[in-house]
């Protein structure tokens, strides 16, 4: 049974009540189980409340960052530690691989091995150039005495910065978990749904990489 | 059950955040979809980084400008990439969304504005070590 039938069979329940209204309400275990939303939609919707409280947390950072964005405490500012054609790189792979992420969604759904193994290879690969770019960057900062111990807008900035790179590196390892799962399991409904939530966590994370790009980079560099 | 059938439905059901209603027909279709959402990203993010080195325009609108294209392109990824639209199947998630939004919107604002106002009130650190 597709989503879409099993979503519509409410409105189909709620007709055959409207027909008996005179008699008792009885429903039958297919009409009982066609009453309910679709698990896909389920677990959708609830990954999505997720994400949003997720954003919520990003934007506290956010907020931290701005507060504390002028106390460089005689250290080096954002405009001195900001390589513009660095993050231009970054952007680039991570919007790309938001692209394939959708490329793969649409494979897993047409169950169509070949799509879905290829885009989702390619977003891991362009993910984990993201990941390896920042991480060289952070390296570097370090190296150069600009760690996050540094000063108050240091200590906002890798943690802003390091908590988006934390959450793309654990969307690389669920990439990994789904296209082992579908290569052991198959294109089942649970693992589709999961495929999902996976796609829905990859498209947000690039949501949350325009404001850091933004605020962060564009503004710190033009400061 | 036809495509038809499910627009003609007056409960018309809900969709699931980054589902879009096609049935492994139109799977070109999708694909678009995306490769449009693409496109837009690429050319706002183009436009980002463009203006955030000129000096062609009057400064202090630079950051302004950067915001504006910034909700712009987020408002592309959520239409194009995860899908979130106007339509009646999306209420719920819209919903949700808004409410975010909404404490995301208090949270930066009331953040911001407090610290602003305490900083603007705090006396000058070289006063405070010499009353010590």
């Amino acid at each position: 049974m597709s989503t879409f039938e099993a979503a519509a069979g409410r409105g189909n329940l709620d007709r055959v009540e409207h027909d008996q209204e005179s008699r008792h309400y009885r429903r039958t275990p297919e009409q009982a189980a066609a009453a309910l939303l679709s698990k896909r939609i389920i677990a959708g919707y609830g990954f999505w409340i997720f994400l949003i409280s997720d954003i919520i947390m990003f934007s506290a950072f956010f907020a931290t960052y701005a507060v504390l964005v002028g106390a460089t405490a005689g250290g080096p500012s954002g405009r001195e530690l900001f390589n513009l054609h660095n993050v231009a790189i970054e952007t680039a792979f991570l919007l790309l691989s938001s692209f394939t992420c959708g490329l793969a969604s649409i494979g897993a759904r047409m169950q169509r091995g070949s799509w879905f193994y290829g885009a989702m290879a390619a977003t891991f690969i362009l993910g984990a150039a993201f990941l390896s770019i920042e991480v060289h960057e952070f390296v570097g900062m370090v190296a150069q005495g600009a760690g996050p111990t540094r000063s108050a807008f240091l200590s906002a900035f890798f943690t802003l910065v390091g908590c988006h790179g934390l959450h793309v590196t654990a969307g690389l390892l669920w990439l990994l978990t789904m296209m082992a799962q579908v290569f052991a399991k198959g294109y089942r409904a649970d693992v589709l749904r999961r495929i999902l939530c996976f796609s829905l966590f990859w498209h947000t994370l690039d949501i949350i990489w325009v404001a850091l790009f933004t605020v962060v980079y564009l503004m710190g560099a033009a400061q | 059950m036809s495509h038809s059938d499910l627009e003609n439905d007056s409960h018309y059901a809900d969709i699931a955040p980054g589902d879009n209603r096609f049935d492994g027909h139109d799977a070109a279709e999708a694909a678009g979809s995306y490769l449009v959402g693409l496109a837009l990203a690429m050319l706002l993010t183009t436009v980002s980084f463009f203006i955030s080195g000129t000096t062609l325009v009057w400064g202090p609108s630079i950051p302004v400008a950067l915001v504006v294209l910034a909700i712009a392109q987020m408002g592309v990824h959520l239409v194009f990439f995860l899908n979130i639209t106007t339509g009646p199947d999306n209420v719920n998630n819209v919903l949700a969304l808004a409410f975010g939004v909404l404490i995301v919107l208090l949270l930066l604002t009331g953040s911001l504005w407090i610290m602003a106002n305490l900083n603007h009130n705090m006396m000058p650190m070289n006063q405070m070590m010499q009353m010590q």
